[in-house]
């Protein structure tokens, strides 16, 4: 057994610290030992993107990051996306899109968007799609994914001009 | 196409799953927690042919946190026999071998032995202490390879035979059979212009995010619990029970959210061995395989050696057809080259035909079904034939294919003839669309098109449906929603009811809480789930006027339903209201549905690719694509564009760079999802869709499954494109930089 | 009066004199499989292991391969075929029902 380290971080906006050893991974502390199951792992070596998370704001996989280095940080994950019981406008754009099948992606694309978003609240459709190369998605080609970024984007321009 | 009008069925509702798919709080397999969890890892053979010698657990067993290992050994002593799984027969021993190998390995990555342990960590670890002894076999990796006298051999036992015929021939060919109709030689004969061409297809994988996994609990009161994400829990309650020699009704499987399957997730490979685990230590035990283990120990769909030859007259009618279908079925038998011979033509009127098909086992990973299996890879042969032809004769590829599409009536050379399909309003559809006429707008461009059939499953169903005092009504059925049927479903009972679809509240169950239901593939969800939900619906109705009726004091025969308000003479009373009563006339209402469904509709989908090959690097880049497909009635629309978008963008990913890379000890060289090359948000433009809709008489609402023809045709229509922009015909998939550098040098030469 | 048409597969011509259709009577795909017999004997045995349908065949009636196999019923007008199964051994052999 290897010694565990003591980890200190906000996520979600709240503070949390956890006990992890050094070989675990970021996505393993936050599945298995804080039960935010709502990152997905599909591939444990940074190519799928279903682990995406934000880590200071910085878009990461977190399968490739130790829960080490997240002493610190301020993790978001799709569990801190929504505003309490309101769903981001994101999210409901994804539903309203149909921009997703099976869902296992879909954690990962909405975290990966937001960032894209917080920084440029009118991207391209090449800017998105761009954008979200690293995260893949097996289910619906993109095109509604790419439509559910637009529209979220454009509504959230509404509500901010 | 003008349809019946409806009120909820052809809208777009939000998925009834759909919330907690978006706030990360749905609960996929690995997702499962549970007190005293264990945490299992396989240990799988580094070489593609092998005979086990010794396996030696005992250095793992020692490891400090390891709780027990178990290899084939470890299942029960059953007389070899043929068991059925279903409709097919199979050895047991070969069931029983893909899942843990028994003195042979077939392929690199083919399970040999389990660790259980209190970390993922420790259990990784002591699989790599288990010993293995390997004498290391020959290896044969391609169908060709297989077929010659004198190729290595994988099963001693397994034997040749033509249909139902032992041949007593030990060889890698399974099965041979043959379709034929009409004179093949008149045909020919009667021919003006031939084309026969040889075609090879990689092995590709199905590709889901999401990866295989199984907890499995060995309860203390001897039943066996399940845990899983798979596109069929009765298959894997049976397939589970079955391997470890108790009755069914032992197994309970529950399924959990399933991050996608196309025909991969319908195998079972984990949830027995975890059982096995869970046996030994008395705790539940979970087994998540890496992306590693999905490429090289689950199913691919198989790579392909194909020949297609077909004649036509001037006047630009086929006279005859003849197909050669030779399909790696991995190391068992099974490639899908039946569907591929039943497909390969199905998509016209050609009164000769012969086709072959032959299931020949190589050493790699047990191929499994993917999205309309087998149908693609022969689709992209005669489609680059038809494509060929049409060229030769001078006519429009699409009139030409117009000029010899199926249609209700034709014969197809498996057999059946069509009832009332849609190819030929697919192709209309087509040359409708502006993206036909569209110009291309520069140089090194071209555009193909290409058709495809699938012709889809019914098979059993069952769904119950019971009222709730508000009006709504709570839906309970075992069908894993993969995308989106919890809405389709419970939009076609919404339909029968009167009721809005968000007022049906759709839950997907376990094994002992619905009745019997087919697996979440052959593209029958909508279609006969959605068929049991529309007979429990029916039910509900039918008990409901009886209701009605009591209070009424009349007869049930007067109550008439019409968008949710019964009514009799001069009374009427919504459903709400009458939910509302259920208590006071007789207690609950509880509807029932279980179906095994005829009159499954095919469907034909098409689509127009637009590309640009790169001539100094050979890559491709896929301009503009069209998907148009028969739905027969697009039960939610949304979700039937998301169908065709998604097995175009898998059509193009298989065209243009899906393989798996074998070196040739039989090892895939890119095993992860940065080599193996899925497509990107970035490698594709939009996927404009046109849904055709010509209703499928056997159905009440007139629905063809859809989630299977879309992939077929894409292949066909790139090549065909490439084609048109560099002037090379290509005859193999992936049709990548190189293969398509190679193919213009050669011309160059 | 007519009777049922049956299909014969390509490989199995050999014994219908090479003859790819045949009438023959019967009220289910078991009946017509047992006059097929007596008109061609040893043809029940190419599509039949003790009793049942032999794991690589399927049975289609009127252009859809039913789930009941031998009990299916056949009508004067139905067309019967016998085809390779959908699902060979490996599909089986994963626990695949289906496709």
């Amino acid at each position: 057994m290897h010694t565990k380290v003591r980890v200190q971080t906000t996520i979600n906006g709240e503070p949390q610290e956890f006990l992890c050893e050094p070989r675990q991974s970021l996505l393993e502390c936050l599945r298995d030992l804080l039960g935010l199951t709502g990152t997905k792992e599909g591939c444990n070596d940074g190519n799928c993107g279903a682990c995406t998370v934000l880590m200071d704001d910085r878009v990461v996989t977190s399968c490739l990051v130790l829960g080490v280095e997240a002493q610190g940080c301020q993790i978001t994950t799709i569990e801190g996306i929504a505003r309490g019981s309101e769903l981001h406008p994101l999210q409901r754009s994804f539903l309203e899109n149909a921009a997703l099948q099976c869902g296992i992606c879909t954690p990962g694309f909405i975290v990966a968007a937001k960032a894209l978003l917080d920084q440029q609240p009118n991207p391209s459709e090449d800017e998105i799609r761009l954008w979200l190369a690293n995260n893949l998605c097996r289910c619906t080609g993109y095109d509604k994914i790419i439509r559910a970024v637009k529209q979220a984007a454009e509504q959230m321009q509404e509500v901010n001009a | 196409m003008k349809t019946q009008e409806y009120t909820v069925v052809g809208t777009r509702p939000i998925r009834h799953d759909g919330v907690d798919k978006v706030t990360g709080r749905a609960l996929y397999g690995a997702d499962f927690q549970m007190a005293g969890l264990l945490y299992g890892h396989i240990l799988r053979s580094p070489h593609a042919h092998a005979r086990i010698r010794r396996i030696d657990t005992s250095k793992a067993e020692q490891l400090p946190g390891v709780k027990a290992v178990v290899t084939a050994g470890d299942f029960p002593e059953v007389p070899e026999r043929m068991v059925d799984l279903g409709e097919g027969d199979t050895p047991l021993s070969y069931a029983r071998g893909n899942v843990l190998a028994k003195g042979k390995v077939l392929y690199k990555g083919h399970a040999i032995a389990a660790v259980a342990a209190t970390s993922v960590h420790v259990a990784e670890e002591a699989a790599g202490l288990i010993e293995v002894d390997y004498e290391v076999l020959p290896c044969v990796l391609t169908a060709p390879e297989a077929m010659q006298d004198g190729a290595a051999i994988l099963h001693d036992d397994l034997k040749t035979k033509e249909f139902g015929e032992q041949t007593g021939r030990v060889s890698n060919v399974a099965e041979h059979f043959r379709y034929a109709m009409g004179d093949i030689e008149a045909g020919f004969a009667q021919a003006e212009v031939m084309v026969e061409r040889e075609f090879n297809t990689a092995t590709v994988h199905q590709g889901y995010i999401e990866p295989h996994n199984a907890t499995a609990l060995w309860n203390n009161d001897g039943r066996i619990l399940v845990w899983c994400s798979t596109q069929g829990s009765f298959s894997v309650r049976d397939v589970t029970a079955c391997l470890l020699d108790v009755p069914v009704s032992r197994v309970r499987v529950t399924p959990m959210e399933i991050g996608g399957g196309f025909g991969g997730k319908i195998p079972v490979y984990l949830e027995p061995v975890a059982a096995l685990l869970s046996k030994k230590t008395g705790k539940p035990v979970k087994i998540v395989m890496s992306r590693k283990d999905v490429f090289e120990g689950s199913g691919p769909t198989p790579g392909s050696h194909m020949k297609v030859k077909i004649g036509a007259r001037k006047d630009g009618r086929i006279t005859a057809a003849q197909a050669y279908l030779a399909y790696e079925a991995g190391a068992y038998p099974g490639a899908m080259v039946a569907p591929g011979a039943m497909c390969v033509f199905a998509a016209y009127d050609i009164a000769n035909v012969v086709i072959d098909g032959f299931d020949v086992v190589v050493n790699k990973p047990s191929t499994a079904a993917y999205r309309a299996p087998g149908a693609t890879n022969a689709a992209f042969a005669a489609e680059s034939v038809v494509d060929e032809i049409a060229e030769k004769l001078g006519i429009d590829p699409l009139d030409f294919r117009l000029k010899n599409a199926a249609k209700e009536g034709t014969r197809r050379a498996d057999g059946p003839k069509y009832r009332r399909i849609g190819c030929v309003e697919v192709i209309e559809a087509m040359k409708n669309h502006p993206h036909y006429t569209a110009p291309l707008g520069g140089p090194h461009r071209g555009r193909g098109v290409a058709i495809g059939f699938w012709f889809n499953v019914g098979l059993p169903s069952s769904c119950t449906i019971s009222v709730s005092a508000d009006g709504t009504v709570n839906l309970v059925e075992g069908s894993t929603d993969i995308g989106g049927t919890r809405t389709s479903i419970a939009m076609q009972a919404a339909e029968v009811l009167g009721i809005p679809a968000e007022d049906v509240h759709p839950t997907v169950v376990d094994t002992d809480s619905v009745g019997f239901t087919a697996v979440t593939g052959g593209s029958r969800t909508t279609f006969a789930t959605g068929w049991a939900a529309y007979e429990a619906a029916q039910d509900v109705v039918r008990q409901m006027k009886e209701r009605a009726a009591k209070i009424w004091e009349t007869e049930a025969a007067s109550v008439a339903l019409d968008r949710g308000v019964f009514q009799s003479g001069d009374k009427r009373m919504t459903f709400q209201e009458l939910a509302a009563k259920l208590d006071q006339t007789g207690g609950p209402v509880v509807g029932r549905g279980a179906v095994n469904p005829r009159g499954v509709g095919g469907s034909f989908s098409g689509c127009i690719a637009d590309v640009e090959v790169d001539p100094e690097t050979g890559k491709v880049t896929i301009l503009r694509f069209t998907s148009v497909q028969d739905a027969g009635k697009a039960i939610h629309p949304s979700y039937v564009e998301g169908q065709m978008q998604g097995g175009s963008v898998q059509g193009i990913g298989w065209a243009l760079n899906e393989e798996y890379f074998m070196n040739d000890a039989g090892s895939m060289t890119n095993s992860s999802l940065l080599d193996y090359r899925m497509p990107t948000a970035l490698d594709l433009p939009m996927i404009d869709t046109v849904i055709v809709e010509v209703p499928n008489p056997g159905h009440p609402f007139g629905a063809r499954g859809v989630g299977e023809a879309n992939i077929v045709p894409p292949p066909g229509a790139i090549a065909n494109a490439i084609y048109r922009a560099a002037g090379v015909r290509m005859n193999r998939l992936p049709m990548n930089p190189p293969a398509i550098m190679q193919a213009i040098w050669s011309q160059r030469d | 009066m007519s009777l049922p048409t049956v299909f014969i597969p390509t490989l199995l011509q050999s014994l219908t004199g090479g003859r790819s259709s045949v009438e023959v009577e019967g009220g289910t795909v078991r009946q017509v499989i047992d006059n097929l017999e007596q008109a061609w004997p040893g043809i029940r045995e190419r599509l039949l292991d003790q009793g049942k349908l032999r794991p690589n065949i399927s049975v289609a009636v009127d252009g859809e391969v039913t789930p009941m196999g031998l009990i299916e019923p056949v009508s004067p007008s139905s067309e019967v075929h016998f085809i390779a199964a959908i699902k060979g051994g490996a599909q089986a052999a994963h626990g695949q029902r289906h496709l």
